[in-house]
């Protein structure tokens, strides 16, 4: 009896603790809105009446709008090719044996653990060496690079759930080999392809420190900001701003999500079984 | 090792070859590159491309960067201490106390990690500022009479913040081991006499052990090369290494010190995390 | 339908394989005739996964050939030969409903939509499935999963239809009705069916012909009831049911006619013909003898062809029969002679002495190993 009431409690206090530490996680995420809707110039408490003007100004700030066409074109062209890119990893990893294999992929997998300054600083060399201006490009170049690793995470569950005897059975049907990946593969896969273009444009559109290092005089979102924390002024606009990023990233979130428990559906396996990035 | 390709062999080669050339020039060829310049100087715009090791007898040898890598080296360890050890009862709080809601807790666990980087850290500042959320609230509640100034522009702020922005990549880890725990074996060591407490510490913490080290290497090595979050709430006591690596490829124009720096702090690095691994290893670490 | 049973539909020469180094198959011959119900037997490992894979077009073999219907097969990949499979996992298109996964082939032919819908209806009631063609693959049974994977393969009228372990995912009682529908069904529709097994009792009831394979090799190809009674080796003999081993010894052969000394049992002559031809007598230094062909004489008054005495060393009750270990004078381990259970009769007991009886119909020679 003593026994039970005491893991009881320690059910409680891990409950409480669950809670409070969720309270530390949303802590700045629930200041964003509300400095964002707060009527003063000053970040700071106490908060004093409803407004949306720090939103109007975005509308009517011309760099601002630069930014977000510069990160919209890196962010899409990152998605894409990561996820090609990493469509073909998951499906090697997957499908085939190989010499090195192992190796190959997590030599691939390498950009997910290392401090994204080192790869900012090595590729900064590089273009520097080989005397390319740095450009929309060169920070493509960069996001590509650490969002592969993202893509193949989220692409090899989809192709790993994907049972070989489909496309042998397509192909004894009479079916081409192209025909097969277009009929079978492709409609199995493609909720993972369209969650893994989601993840990796979020993980571009939000990443700093290589755009910080690898961007021209076209900066994306990121870098805009990071220019915009300087003046105090520009404060409650950057909140309005922020609110938006984060209400896109949530939403793009649970798109990605529900199209991965799609993909897991589809190929008649347990969602929440299959595991998952998010 | 050498053997002809069979069929299998090539197919899967070339697939995975576009990936592979992109990860070799884009991340291979760089870092060789950043090997080679460290060893090379620069004076203004010029680079003499002789070979030298002045680079690493700076970096080594003057104390400025002796003491920046020493304290990015404590914070980036304290970080990974305080993110591990919090993270940890969540991790197993959503593994066995959680029955239904699952996914839910660990989405609801990545959702603040997809807000701008940038600003989660400016406003990490905004809390602990000296106008600051916590100093106001503590003031109106009437617990402090002054604000608190030793939690911003300081190590301990950098510490929260990091501790902050690295969450989710402690617990996620963390929770896959614990998922994969049988729960049979925690009842067959019930079974045979084990208390609570030695259940938790003989069975748990043995099996959990591979995705505690996944998490402490996850956390330990990004953070050593962080530079937003020092130079915006550390002051001048909280800069690290990343934000000298930073000036030597900018303001400082001295890139070859930048690399050298880099590369031995990746070195380091690199020592500490292979340490940890086969510490982790001996405890239970066995467990694929 | 006599004569046309006699044509060959696949041909098999000289087929090899390796996998790296290691020999999966070590040089097929076989004929396939057109219209019988053919099956590869063996345990895992024996290569008859790959030799069906093989025909189907999924593996290339090292060496050797493979004809179907008279044309070889080399170069012709698995979507351009006449044959269809029912996967082991059936490979049910997930994303496809049931007429969606029957049809699939025939769109792939452009067949007009109109007669697809007409064909698939067709190949589902041939499978009992009438009714189910809106189904989504994750609503049906695993025995229903089996059906349309056998539509799908039927709709595309196939000269052979090859089965890869189709019933092993299914329960006992379910397997057991798809053996007699499934032969049932391949007997009306009069096309050739290969199919991969490891349960020899599945084999000897759905087959014309089982070839029976060990190490990527036939052990032997006949029929399931010369297969049972004519075990080339003792392996096979093993194989396909229980066979009791007993030493025996050539005394003369004499034109058509054997003496052979069996200690257990005594001398006994038996006649050459309907013996292997390929059996080698200077090798031969042991007989097989199937439980049921010895009989526990329980009645005094019964008489046989040859008896001996014996000893009973143990019972098994299997409710229908009775399986008794006997030990024989002259035979180290104890021989095991099933006997149908009859009312009024008891089992019985371990230590009582019984007379058996046998004929020399029932023994089969082996070589020594």
């Amino acid at each position: 009896m003593v026994a039970r009431l005491r893991s009881l409690m320690a059910v409680k206090w891990l409950t409480v603790y669950a809670v409070s530490y969720m309270l530390f996680l949303y802590l700045p995420v629930i200041l964003l809105p509300l400095f964002a809707f707060n009527d003063a110039t000053v970040v700071a408490f106490p908060l004093s009446g409803f407004t949306t003007k720090w939103f109007d100004v975005l509308w009517t700030t011309e760099a601002l709008h630069g930014a977000v066409r510069n990160s919209a074109i890196v962010a899409i062209s990152t998605a894409v090719l990561s996820t090609i890119f990493g469509a073909c990893a998951a499906r090697a990893g997957a499908r085939y044996r190989f010499p090195f294999k192992s190796g190959i992929i997590g030599f691939i997998m390498l950009p997910l653990v290392l401090p994204e300054i080192i790869v900012a600083v090595a590729l900064l060399v590089m273009l520097v060496q080989l005397g390319m201006s740095l450009s929309l490009w060169t920070v493509i170049a960069g996001h590509v690079l650490i969002c592969t690793p993202f893509s193949i995470a989220i692409l090899s569950s989809a192709f790993a759930g994907l049972d070989q005897s489909l496309e042998e059975a397509s192909f004894d049907l009479g079916e081409s080999k192209w025909g097969t990946f277009r009929r079978v593969t492709l409609p199995l896969v493609m909720p993972g392809v369209i969650s893994s273009l989601l993840i990796t444009f979020t993980i571009s559109l939000d990443e700093f420190i290589i755009a910080f290092f690898l961007t021209g005089t076209d900066v994306t979102l990121p870098v805009y900001i990071w220019s915009q924390l300087r003046f105090p002024t520009k404060l409650p606009s950057v909140m309005a701003l922020g609110t938006i990023l984060l209400t896109l990233s949530i939403l793009l979130l649970i798109l990605a999500e529900w199209f991965r428990r799609r993909s897991a559906r589809r190929q008649g396996r347990d969602a929440a079984a299959a595991g998952g990035f998010v | 090792m050498i053997r002809r390709l069979t069929k299998e062999d090539r197919q899967g080669l070339t697939l995975i070859s576009p990936t592979l050339f992109y990860t070799l020039l884009m991340l291979a060829a760089p870092l060789v590159l950043v090997v080679t310049f460290s060893f090379w100087t620069q004076n203004y715009l010029d680079i003499d491309k002789t070979l030298t090791i002045a680079n690493y007898h700076e970096a080594w040898t003057k104390p400025i960067y002796q003491v920046l890598i020493s304290r990015s080296l404590r914070i980036s360890l304290l970080v990974t201490l305080v993110t591990v050890l919090t993270a940890f009862p969540i991790a197993y709080y959503i593994s066995f106390h959680v029955k239904q809601r699952k996914a839910l807790w660990l989405f609801l666990i990545t959702v603040p990690f997809w807000t701008s980087y940038l600003l989660r850290v400016f406003l990490w500042k905004v809390i602990l500022g000296f106008n600051g959320v916590l100093n106001s609230v503590l003031m109106q509640v009437g617990l402090i009479d002054e604000p608190l100034t030793f939690i911003l522009y300081n190590a301990n702020a950098v510490v929260l913040t990091l501790a902050h922005a690295w969450a989710p990549f402690a617990i996620l880890p963390i929770f896959v081991a614990l998922e994969k725990i049988d729960r049979s074996l925690l009842e067959a060591a019930e079974d045979l006499g084990d208390g609570a407490f030695r259940r938790f510490r003989r069975i748990t913490l043995p099996l959990a052990m591979p995705g505690i080290i996944a998490a402490t290497l996850i956390v330990f090595i990004p953070t050593v090369g962080d530079f937003i979050t020092p130079k915006l709430v550390g002051g001048t006591d909280g800069l690290m290494i990343a934000n000298m690596i930073q000036i030597q490829f900018g303001k400082a124009n001295n890139a070859p010190l930048g690399a050298a720096l880099a590369i031995s702090s990746m070195f380091i690095v690199a020592l500490i995390s292979l340490g940890i691994y086969l510490i982790g290893n001996r405890f239970g670490g066995k467990v694929k | 339908m006599g004569e046309e049973m006699q044509k060959d539909i696949i041909a098999l020469t000289d087929l090899s394989k390796f996998f790296g180094s290691y020999h999966a198959l070590r040089g097929i011959n076989a004929t396939i005739r057109e219209g019988e119900f053919f099956s590869l037997l063996g345990p895992s490992g024996c290569g008859k996964t790959t030799l069906l894979r093989m025909i189907a077009g999924f593996e290339t073999p090292t060496s050797g050939g493979i004809a179907i219907d008279g044309k070889p097969m080399e170069g012709i990949s698995a979507n351009q030969r006449p044959t269809n499979m029912v996967f082991q996992s059936y490979a049910i298109f997930p994303h496809l409903n049931v007429a969606e996964n029957v049809g699939y082939g025939l769109v792939t032919r452009k067949v007009p939509k109109a007669e697809i819908a007409t064909e698939v209806s067709r190949a589902l009631a041939m499978v009992d499935l009438a009714g189910y063609a809106d189904r989504a693959a994750h609503e049906l049974s695993g025995g229903q999963r089996q059906r349309v994977a056998l539509a799908r393969a039927l709709v595309m009228r196939p000269k052979v239809v090859l089965l890869d372990e189709p019933l092993s995912a299914l329960d006992k009682k379910l397997r057991d009705q798809m053996q007699v529908e499934l032969r049932e069904l391949q007997q009306s529709l009069g096309i050739t069916f290969i199919l991969v097994t490891h349960d020899q009792e599945e084999a000897l009831i759905m087959s014309d012909r089982i070839a029976v394979m060990f190490e990527g090799e036939i052990a032997q190809l006949a029929s399931p009831e010369d297969l049972y009674r004519r075990p080339a080796s003792k392996r096979v003999a093993s194989f396909i049911g229980v066979m009791n081993f007993l030493e025996a010894r050539i005394k003369a052969v004499k034109g058509d006619i054997i003496r052979l000394n069996i200690p257990a049992l005594g001398d006994i002559e038996i006649s050459r013909s309907g013996l292997a031809p390929e059996l080698d007598l200077d090798r031969v230094r042991s007989v097989g003898v199937r439980p049921e062909m010895l009989t526990i004489a329980f009645d005094d008054a019964e008489t046989f062809e040859q008896t001996v005495e014996g000893e009973i060393a143990g019972t098994s009750y299997y409710g229908d029969m009775t399986y008794y270990s006997v030990q024989l004078q002259g035979q180290a381990d104890p021989v095991t002679i099933s006997m149908r259970n009859t009312a009024g009769r008891s089992i019985a007991k371990p230590g009582s002495k019984v007379r058996i009886g046998w004929g020399a119909e029932s023994l089969v020679l082996f070589d020594s190993d």
